[in-house]
């Protein structure tokens, strides 16, 4: 930004660029297994994030020599579409992507029942078909409830929010002018039954103040999307259960 | 088709053979029926232009970029179309992630040669500096869902896409700098090319087919027309064979059933 001013992003009083308060998510909606062929999937909005998460297994593993003895391997691919940002993406996958796939793996494993399933694996893929900043948090939220909707047997669902910091103040999911622009970017992961974090990280500069802070903030908003995961779960069964049993593309169990 | 990993039981194969001998269908359709088709135009607005296209449970959507490249070398006045497929691991079991297969490029191929040959996008009007600068139009089909006929679903959905279109306006400056301005232009588009996939399943013909009939056909046809009539692409997949008047059958049917789809979906 050297030589060049740029629009304040977060007005006197904590107005941000998008008309959210500090505290405020932006809007989300989350739709339950709206794909015929996987075994799981959802999709998310989250302001102009647009992404798909789909599952697949327990199923065989190639090459075979993958498989563990003890466990199901499982493998996660975190994916943009080339036209998910404003320039146009390679479809090839870049170190970024082969990054987010593996923290997104780390993330989801903790709360699935994995020790079930020896010698199989549980594929997750996430397709970004439009990226607006947290796009790594939206995808394991979708994940998880993609994972839910396969019947893969878990411990918890995980809910994904980062904080940031935006002109010295302490921001909830910034979007990705705040998070490009901004000073700090923490995302989180976090099982609210189990209580723990399942995935951190941060780029930029906080104080261990701000940190504190910010680390609270991303927590609580996990918390607030967790609430809509669990909505989203119940909506989608309880029309299931309406329609008299699993209906079409209900391949879970 | 084309996609061995996929697996049918004998059983069903079977029962499809024997109701189409009676001009039946698995899902109650009539042989030269589609599916019910949907499409939804502008759903990634960071795109020049975007949709989704079911066709039945298939689902595909696809986003095009236009940017600033350079020319072919044979095409030094022309601006240059680029067409890629991906056959996301989401949309069926069989597909692994992994750089484009035979299959993925068969596809981006088919759909290449429908927009090229019936001249849909006018690349004439998209050079900036000849063989220097021109506008290139990236035309990107992700497939979601792949319940049969991804043929059809992806020209439809590129074409839909493309008509959604909006391109800055680009100035040449003297000194040969391309600057875009902040007006946006609807993207030159006609000709409004359309795919019909038949399949051939023992004797007969079925249009528009399932992924079970794909799994059961011996062969597929398909034919690209324009808005004319005038047949602009073919594709013969799988290894069954058409007899002449076969061949000539298919274009007539792809003739009547993509002016249906022009009319009923594109709404041109």
């Amino acid at each position: 930004m050297v030589g060049k001013v740029r629009k304040k992003l977060v007005g006197k009083g904590g107005g941000r660029v998008d008309g959210r308060k500090p505290n405020d998510l932006r809007p989300i909606k989350i739709e339950i297994g709206l794909l015929q062929r996987a075994d799981g999937s959802a999709y998310i909005e989250q302001g102009k994030n647009k992404i798909l998460a789909a599952v697949y297994g327990p199923r065989e593993v190639y090459p075979r020599h993958a498989s563990l003895h003890n466990k199901a391997l499982i493998r996660c691919y975190y994916r943009m579409a080339s036209f998910s940002t404003e320039e146009r993406k390679s479809p090839a996958p870049s170190r970024r992507e082969v990054e987010i796939s593996q923290v997104i793996k780390d993330a989801l494993e903790p709360v699935i029942f994995s020790e079930f399933y020896p010698r199989s694996m549980i594929e997750i893929f996430v397709e970004v078909l439009q990226a607006d900043g947290g796009t790594r948090c939206a995808g394991i939220t979708a994940a998880s409830l993609a994972l839910a909707n396969a019947g893969v047997p878990m411990r918890d669902l995980v809910a994904s929010c980062a904080a940031g910091k935006v002109d010295s103040q302490l921001v909830l999911d910034p979007n990705d002018v705040e998070d490009k622009e901004g000073e700090a970017d923490l995302p989180v992961a976090f099982a609210p039954q189990m209580g723990v974090v399942t995935l951190l990280q941060m780029d930029g500069l906080l104080s261990k103040d701000e940190f504190d802070q910010a680390f609270k903030l991303a927590v609580d908003g996990c918390k607030q999307i967790n609430t809509l995961q669990k909505e989203a779960l119940r909506g989608k069964y309880l029309a299931v259960g309406a329609a008299g049993g699993p209906g079409q593309g209900e391949k879970g169990g | 088709m084309g996609d061995s990993s996929e697996v049918i039981s004998n059983i069903e194969r079977k029962r499809i053979l024997e109701l189409l001998s009676r001009g039946k269908r698995l899902d109650g359709r009539g042989v030269r029926d589609y599916r019910e088709i949907r499409v939804e135009r502008g759903v990634v607005e960071k795109a020049a232009g975007s949709a989704l296209v079911s066709v039945g449970e298939t689902k595909v959507i696809v986003g095009v970029k236009v940017e600033v490249g350079e020319p072919y070398s044979d095409r030094p006045e022309s601006g240059a179309l680029i067409v890629n497929a991906e056959l996301t691991p989401l949309a069926s079991p069989s597909f692994e992630p992994g750089p484009p297969d035979e299959y993925s490029v068969e596809l981006a191929r088919v759909v290449d040669r429908g927009l090229r040959e019936s001249k849909a996008i006018d690349l004439e009007k998209f050079c900036l500096i000849p063989g220097k600068k021109v506008l290139v139009v990236f035309v990107d089909i992700y497939v979601l869902d792949q319940c049969g006929n991804l043929f059809d679903a992806s020209l439809l959905a590129s074409v839909s896409a493309l008509m959604s279109s909006r391109v800055a306006e680009y100035v040449v400056g003297k000194g040969g700098e391309v600057e875009a301005k902040s007006k946006y232009v609807p993207l030159p588009f006609s000709s409004y090319p359309v795919s019909v996939t038949m399949a051939r399943i023992g004797g007969d013909f079925v249009v528009d087919p399932s992924l079970d009939e794909e799994m059961v056909a011996d062969a597929r046809i398909t034919v690209t027309t324009d808005k004319d009539g005038n047949v602009c692409a073919l594709q013969k997949g799988g290894a069954g064979v058409f007899s002449v008047d076969e061949v000539l059958e298919a274009i007539d049917v792809a003739i009547e059933k993509s002016e249906e789809l022009r009319r009923d979906i594109l709404g041109v």
